[in-house]
């Protein structure tokens, strides 16, 4: 085959992808800009400034950290119910193992509002509104199906020969999961943990209903809300906290691009 | 083994004493596969039937905020779905959610397809670019929704400023009628990612001697697009629609940020979380209304959801 010069279809690429990427750029436009020019929409932040940042990291770190712990604990609560799930759905033929899937399929369709408004009426009787705790585990409910269903798909690849071998070797269920199953999981393991930590840190729904007067104890997400019911929407300010919210977002894609196009192509993502 | 085959076995095997350690075996298996698997039942009894029951119970209930508190809400049976199934403004929202879904999914689905055939091919930064472009997936749907908003808004939204520059008149975008067509726009905008990298991932499935046997009998690429990738593609197209169905059924937090759910930006999950948590436009809270919408949603759900494994098993028997 003769090689042709690609060049300009790099071109048209770079194009599509800088349309596509506006929105984003917008956002970093503005958060630089000082208040007054904000209104004149300048292509690039002319009137340039970092106290909107200031301003940000003033009052909004706090809300980070929130999200950062509710997350980093969804991942580890989704990694604890679904790692021996999988297990038992992947290799060990559990019976009604089907019906189970099913479950899983549902439960990923079903509207997170339905589930926002069962949470607060049970949460209301528990007194668990406005918690931490309860936060972390309505935002687990996001990913586990997910991460059951993809974690339990790669263990059925694994090879029954490996179990078979340590069996007979004298090691138990729980010696063959921990030893074997689990490192040999590796890769779906992180895909499972990126998604799981990065629509933890997305999410609205729940933070809005169950933790809506949690103080500083809310995510960021709900930082960013105050911004918008305020009166005056100080854009500046908002725009920043914004930027700093993308950056886990950022930092997983560029260390780990591969896992977050594994986890969109295992054919059962959510939205 | 499966345990199908093992409890035939048992029964076969018994008395014989070299095949009694495959049948203990395979009972601790079973004990195993299900203390494995406990957790997750646990937890899908608790975090998803729970709420569920929770919701379908509140929609037979007639709950005001005093019988939310007290607990004594009285049964209503099917009142409420009679009342919200009659009301005007749910047939309203069906339709605007339907056009919401319908005109989102196919427009994420083509642009998807369009660039999914166009990364097929070889160039430089390819890969990378390819990366790039999930980003609007991946940040929180809250902060690109703020985005659009500005970039929406009337008077100094970019979107404007552009229209200007062709002397066209502002547009309100974030109200009354064209509030739908705004979270539209951003919407598909939000979904391209996603289609992209299934299709994508579909595409690199077809057999490549394919295009190759095509280019020998002188198909051109319109062609063989046409006739090769797109029947090819069909599974996983049907898989992609399904899944985008869903998925936007349940939007909320774009269309929220956005406009509110005001004008006709409302759809079912958005008029549904107006009502059961008293926001926006809908300062009374009608915790029984809002549970009878969601209801509605789960069994949409529940239909996808049947629709998604036969389409799944289709695809496998195809295979």
């Amino acid at each position: 085959m003769k090689r042709r010069s690609t060049w300009w279809k790099t071109l048209i690429a770079l194009v599509l992808t800088l349309i596509m990427l506006f929105p984003m750029y917008w956002m970093i436009n503005i958060s630089l800009t000082k208040r007054q020019s904000i209104r004149s929409g300048d292509l690039f932040p002319k009137d340039f400034t970092l106290e909107n940042y200031q301003a940000a990291f003033g009052t909004e770190l706090p809300y980070l950290g929130t999200s950062l712990i509710v997350a980093l604990c969804c991942v580890i609560l989704t990694l604890v119910i679904a790692l021996p799930s999988s297990y038992a759905l992947g290799m060990l033929n559990l019976r009604g193992r089907k019906s189970l899937n099913f479950a899983l399929i549902v439960a990923q369709m079903i509207p997170a509002v339905v589930m926002a408004l069962g949470f607060y009426q049970i949460y209301n009787q528990l007194g668990l509104l406005d918690s931490i705790w309860g936060l972390i585990l309505a935002d687990s409910t996001i990913a586990v199906p997910f991460a059951v269903m993809l974690l339990s798909s790669f263990m059925r690849s694994l090879p029954m020969s490996l179990v078979e071998a340590a069996k007979i070797d004298g090691a138990s269920q729980w010696t063959v999961f921990t030893r074997i199953v689990v490192p040999l999981s590796r890769n779906s393991i992180v895909t499972a943990s990126l998604f799981s930590f990065l629509w933890a840190w997305s999410d609205f729904m729940f933070a809005s209903t169950l933790n809506s007067g949690g103080g500083n104890v809310r995510p960021i997400t709900m930082g960013i809300y105050d911004f918008i019911g305020a009166q005056n929407q100080e854009w500046g300010p908002l725009m920043a906290t914004a930027v700093l919210a993308s950056i886990p977002t950022a930092v997983l894609l560029i260390v780990a691009q591969k896992y977050v196009s594994a986890g969109i192509t295992a054919g059962a993502v959510k939205d | 083994m499966t345990t199908t085959i093992s409890e035939t076995s048992i029964g076969e095997a018994r008395g014989l004493s070299n095949k009694k350690n495959p049948k203990k075996r395979i009972k601790r298996t079973t004990w195993a596969a299900i203390g494995f698997a406990s957790p997750l039942i646990v937890y899908l009894l608790i975090f998803y039937v729970a709420p569920l029951i929770q919701n379908i119970s509140m929609s037979f209930h007639r709950f005001s905020r005093r019988t939310f508190v007290t607990g004594d809400a009285p049964f209503a049976g099917l009142d409420i779905y009679k009342e919200v199934l009659s009301s005007p403004e749910f047939w309203t929202t069906l339709k605007q959610t339907l056009i919401f879904v319908i005109v989102s999914i196919v427009f994420q689905y083509g642009l998807g397809l369009a660039l999914a055939v166009f990364f097929k091919q070889n160039f430089r930064l390819n890969g990378f670019l390819r990366g790039v472009f999930l980003v609007p997936w991946l940040i929180p749907p809250m902060i690109s929704g703020t985005t659009w908003q500005w970039m929406m808004d009337a008077d100094s939204g970019v979107f404007n400023k552009f229209l200007g520059m062709f002397g066209m008149d502002p547009v309100w975008w974030l109200q009354a009628d064209h509030a739908l067509w705004a979270v539209i726009i951003a919407n598909i905008w939000l979904g391209i990612p996603f289609n992209l990298v299934i299709l994508y991932s579909g595409l690199q499935n077809i057999n490549g001697d394919l295009y190759e046997a095509a280019s020998l009998d002188g198909a051109s690429s319109w062609q063989q697009f046409w006739k090769i990738t797109f029947p090819l593609l069909k599974p996983v197209t049907l898989i992609t629609l399904l899944l985008g169905f869903v998925y936007t059924l349940k939007t909320v937090d774009i269309i929220w940020i956005m406009t509110m759910g005001v004008g006709t930006s409302q759809t079912l999950a958005t008029w549904s979380y107006a009502m059961a948590f008293g926001k926006g436009y809908s300062s009374t809270i009608k915790y029984s209304e809002a549970s009878v919408v969601g209801t509605v949603l789960i069994v949409i759900a529940l239909i996808f959801a049947f629709i998604y494994l036969w389409a799944q098993r289709k695809e496998e028997e195809d295979l």
